[in-house]
């Protein structure tokens, strides 16, 4: 028997889909150009975008569910090709490498890799035969999420490669050691702890706390003991002093000076720190009821670069105020916590842990989206999901999320 | 794979839910407690332009205008926004380097951000050959401004003159902002806050490149400028033109009003300046040049400076003791001159004789009798108690205290009172012997021009006068100052005014009289002459009033050491102003052309016209 489409998911998506809309046709909104549907402006082609959306969304649901699971290795297989692709013919834009150029549509096949990703790494965890305690499953399972993060660095789209981190998630969900996440936390807190402090003031706080943890908290010590936290000490040190080496010679310069600004190093309102100057003014000055629908004055005399795509929260704030924010923000809670709540109570593997993939993606493209646009974290140029402006983003987050809701229709049949 | 992680599912909610709620009091943060944004949101993409209304234009009592507004231009900055071609910049403009970058610096020492002025009081045809270049220059934009003009340049004391605020009248009115103007002087300052109307503003919506997007919220919030309100003076320009030009090589002032409405037909303060000085970028320099010369030309003679008023004062004197019943009309004093120097005349057998030979002995006979009227025996005690009742007379008169004239400034002149003769001489060592020079306009007394012209309007109006004004009424709405309107009375019986009238008839008309200079044909004109001494050569005092019935002009001539009376400077300068006044126009061009050539200090020939009237 078959259920219906999780219709709280859907009404969640069309009601941040619209609200999306209205936010982009208020972001480029001038008298000149007023008429709703006008293809010539930004909000034109977005309800193109939109209609297509609905079209492929339509299209998914009328589809046998069980489809996306057999054909999920020969989608993924297409879209690593497509970044190939990109690469040899893609166009520049930004300094970023991301787009094949369709004339009418700038094909970004870096949004794509998302879904075709999580579709692909969704199979090899459900596949009966692996052993995922072995090492050579972990490195395919890592394979699978790292090559097509590979090719998108390449093409310089450093917050797209790093969307792929939200892969950690789900496994983490399927038994993934949490301690690989509290590494990755303690790697990111040295990190910044190095470019703000002095090194041997860290050194000699990790040196305490470990003689802490030994000396103080352990009744017991055993020589396990010793050499587990000198080496963890070890790493940290090498880590912390190794910090200096990568800002300098691996980030580009201007994400050295996006990390600066966010750590308060740099006063530059004019220069790299401009647009998160701006957004912050943005949204401040909507105070808690907003300005008004299209009564944004910093919106409408663009001084917010990117407002309509990577910076459209800033709208949100500036004219829809502390309310209209919380309410997208609780839109997108209630739309995570649905998804994840679907994906309990999915039967086959494959569904719930691409379930947890579709709920990562999208958080952590809240996550950094928000947070930049908040100055809580550096400037990395990611869609807000659903909401931004941009033909492929939409229409990947769309199928995206339409396939598990279209696997979800099925959570209640037997395997 | 099995599911045994399951409660692993809850971590994730938690992570999720804990990331919205930093974004949450992120949000808060932003948005509800730091109020910085919203104003840093106006300052970039708001833009204040303010409007200013025109100052109110002034006209004189025939609607004939006096000043009038002329638009310049000043050259604004917002030092943040530049962005041009400087060495083209200059070039256009016409300044040098130099003086670009003193001005920039200038400007960004007031505010990077704001608007300052870069340039000021650009005139029209300055600004029309640059305008078509004003767009290239990238942080610029002009605001229209208006400075005074003055098409005659007469009444610069009346009129007074506008400059920029200073920070003392920002503090204290906040209406003004930086290079606003204010009236400084003159009418300018008293009828400030009906001149300067209302300044409006609209607020414009600008984008990042700072072009105008439009008004902002549809300009709900913009309001305009009101214009000022018209001043309608009571001055007469023909007459004020008049006095200014007969008085341009004397030192002195000329004050006339009309008597049955207390309005200010002229009002001349001699050496004086053209207005026209005092306006738009060479003022400062203008300024200080007037205030440094020595002759005072800055100086109101006619509200500010305190003169002794000489036998003028004497009119007063004789109502005064008249109406304490200390002497009656035919009261007879002899000329004796061992009391008070005097000059050859018949003793005086009246009160009328009396004003018209201008004795000194009488008055000092008078005068005693005011001040000791025997009310104690010490006269010690009862020197006091009199003065006491002559100050409260002499107040009546408008001496001793400020006028109530709408310009700044004015000056209350002297009328000694006990407290001012104990603190000189100590309390019980002074009686009438002491200070009885007054009776005579001497000694302690100091009198302003204005009260002296408000002396013959008393006269003439037998008993009481009006407070002198210079505005009729103001505003689109023509409001008057009801205050102008009050009479304010003497309290002395108008019977004893018709003596001191015709006292000062026989001063231009009679044998004897002191003024015959002031003998106009066919107007009867009353006058009182007064020879005032001081530390230099006597000023020549006259005050006068015509015609003898219904009287409709007053008039007051001061002229600071002319050596020689006030019936040989000042009263033919009188006449002249009356019959200008009376006829339109001077029918004795021959004194007219000896007046307006002659330079105070020089020997006179007498005019035929008072020859002959003295042989009758």
């Amino acid at each position: 028997m078959e259920n219906r489409i999780d219709w709280i998911s859907v009404t969640l998506y069309i009601v941040i889909l619209l609200f999306g809309w209205m936010n982009i046709y208020a972001a480029c909104y001038d008298e000149a150009h007023s008429a709703v549907f006008d293809i010539a402006t930004l909000h034109g082609k977005q309800i193109i975008w939109i209609a297509f959306s609905a079209v492929i969304a339509l299209g998914i649901t009328l589809v046998e569910p069980k489809i996306f699971s057999s054909i999920a290795y020969i989608i993924y297989l297409v879209v690593l090709g497509l970044l190939v692709l990109t690469l040899i013919i893609g166009s520049a834009t930004k300094g970023g490498l991301s787009w094949i150029d369709f004339g009418f549509f700038k094909f970004q096949a870096s949004e794509f890799a998302k879904f075709a990703t999580a579709l692909a790494l969704a199979k090899y965890m459900s596949s009966q035969d692996i052993d995922y305690s072995q090492l050579s499953a972990k490195a395919k399972a890592w394979a699978i999420i790292l090559i097509p993060a590979a090719l998108i660095l390449l093409q310089h789209d450093t917050g797209s490669a790093l969307v792929f981190a939200s892969f950690l998630l789900p496994l983490y969900r399927e038994g993934m050691s949490p301690k690989i996440l509290v590494t990755g936390l303690i790697a990111v807190i040295l990190f910044v702890l190095a470019l703000l402090i002095n090194k041997y003031i860290i050194v000699g706080v990790l040196v305490l706390i470990a003689l802490f943890y030994l000396f103080v908290w352990l009744n017991k010590r055993s020589r396990k003991h010793y050499v587990w936290v000198s080496a963890i000490l070890i790493a940290c040190t090498l880590f912390t002093f190794s910090v200096d080496f990568v800002f300098d010679n691996i980030l580009e310069p201007h994400q050295r000076d996006r990390i600066y600004v966010l750590l308060g190093k740099s006063n530059d309102t004019h220069g790299s720190g401009y647009n998160v100057y701006q957004s912050k003014i943005a949204i401040g000055s909507g105070g808690f009821t907003g300005k008004g629908f299209l009564h944004g004055t910093l919106t409408k005399a663009d001084f917010v670069p990117e407002q309509e795509t990577d910076f459209i929260f800033c709208t949100v704030g500036e004219e829809w105020g502390f309310v209209g924010s919380c309410i997208v923000l609780g839109l997108y809670l209630v739309l995570l916590l649905r998804i994840i709540k679907l994906a309990e109570r999915q039967r086959s593997v494959f569904s719930r842990f691409y379930g947890y993939s579709v709920a990562s993606i999208l958080f952590l493209h809240l996550f950094i989206n928000i947070g930049m646009v908040l100055g809580l974290l550096p400037v990395i140029g990611i869609p807000l999901p659903f909401f931004s402006y941009g033909g492929s983003s939409l229409i990947a987050f769309t199928i995206l999320l339409f396939i598990f809701l279209r696997q979800d229709t099925e959570h209640t049949k037997p395997l | 794979m099995s599911n045994q992680y399951q409660e692993r599912s809850t971590v994730i909610r938690i992570l999720i839910l804990t990331v919205v709620a930093i974004f949450v009091v992120r949000l808060a943060i932003l948005q509800i407690f730091d109020k910085e944004y919203r104003e840093l949101a106006d300052q970039q993409a708001l833009r204040t332009v303010t409007q200013y209304p025109a100052r109110g234009l002034i006209y004189d009592r025939n609607g004939q205008l006096l000043v009038y507004n002329e638009a310049v231009y000043d050259l604004m900055v917002i030092p943040k926004m530049v962005k041009i071609d400087t060495d083209y910049f200059c070039r256009i403009i016409g300044i040098t380097r130099d003086e670009f970058d003193s001005r920039m610096k200038k400007a960004c020492r007031y505010s990077t951000y704001s608007p300052s002025i870069f340039m000021k009081q650009i005139s029209k045809e300055e600004y029309g050959s640059w305008q078509s270049h004003l767009y290239k220059f990238h942080g610029f934009y002009v605001q229209q401004r208006t400075l005074r003009v003055y098409d005659k340049p007469i009444a610069a004391h009346v009129l007074g003159y506008v400059g920029e605020v200073g920070d003392e009248e920002i503090k204290n009115d906040h209406y003004y902002r930086q290079g606003d103007y204010i009236g400084k002087s003159g009418l300018e300052k008293s009828y400030e806050s009906i001149l300067r109307g209302i300044k409006g503003k609209r607020i414009m919506h600008v984008d990042v490149h700072n072009r105008e997007i439009g008004p902002y919220l549809n300009g709900s919030l913009d309001t305009m400028a009101v214009e000022g309100g018209n001043l309608y003076t009571t001055i007469d320009a023909t007459l004020q033109e008049y006095a200014e030009e007969i008085m341009a090589n004397k030192r002195g002032c000329v004050v006339a009003i009309e008597p049955s409405t207390g309005e200010v037909l002229a009002l001349a303060s001699a050496p004086g300046y053209d207005p026209n000085l005092l306006v738009g970028r060479v003022r400062g320099q203008n300024y200080l040049r007037l205030a440094r010369d020595t002759s005072q030309p800055l100086f109101n003679r006619a509200l500010q400076a305190r003169y002794p008023p000489g036998s003028i004062f004497k009119v007063a004197q004789a109502m005064t003791a008249l109406n304490l019943g200390v002497i009656n009309p035919s009261s007879g004093f002899p000329c004796d001159k061992s009391l008070v120097g005097c000059h050859n005349h018949p003793s005086a057998r009246t009160v009328q004789e009396a004003i018209k030979m201008s004795c000194n002995p009488y008055f000092y006979y008078t005068y005693r009798r005011i001040i000791q009227q025997g009310k104690y025996k010490n006269i010690y005690k009862d020197s006091p108690y009199g003065l006491t009742v002559w100050h409260d007379y002499m107040n009546r008169f408008g001496f001793g205290i400020r006028l109530g004239i709408d310009l700044p400034n004015v000056n209350s002149g002297r009328i000694p009172d006990t407290a001012f003769y104990n603190r000189r001489y100590g309390e019980g060592k002074w009686a009438f012997s002491t200070i009885y020079s007054n009776s005579i306009g001497q000694g302690e007394v100091e009198v302003v021009p204005l009260q002296m012209a408000n002396l013959a309007c008393i006269v003439a109006n037998r008993g009481y006068y009006i407070t002198p004004h210079l505005v009729r009424f103001y505003g689109p709405d023509s409001v008057r100052n009801e205050e102008y309107y009050r009479r304010n009375e003497t309290g002395i019986n108008p019977a004893y005014f018709e003596i001191a009238v015709a006292g000062m008839y026989d001063v231009v008309h009679g044998a004897g009289g002191t003024a015959h200079r002031a003998n106009i044909p066919d107007i009867d004109v009353c006058g009182k002459t007064g020879t005032a001494q001081n530390a230099g050569d006597d000023h020549s005092v006259f005050i006068a009033f015509a015609p003898r019935n219904n009287p409709k002009i007053a008039v007051a001539v001061y002229v600071e050491n002319a050596r020689g009376g006030g019936g040989y400077w000042a009263a033919p300068i009188a006449s002249l102003i009356i019959e200008k006044y009376i006829r339109g126009k001077v029918t004795r061009k021959d004194v007219e052309k000896m007046y307006h050539d002659a330079a105070p200090c020089q020997k006179l020939p007498l005019p035929k016209t008072v020859k002959k009237k003295k042989k009758k």
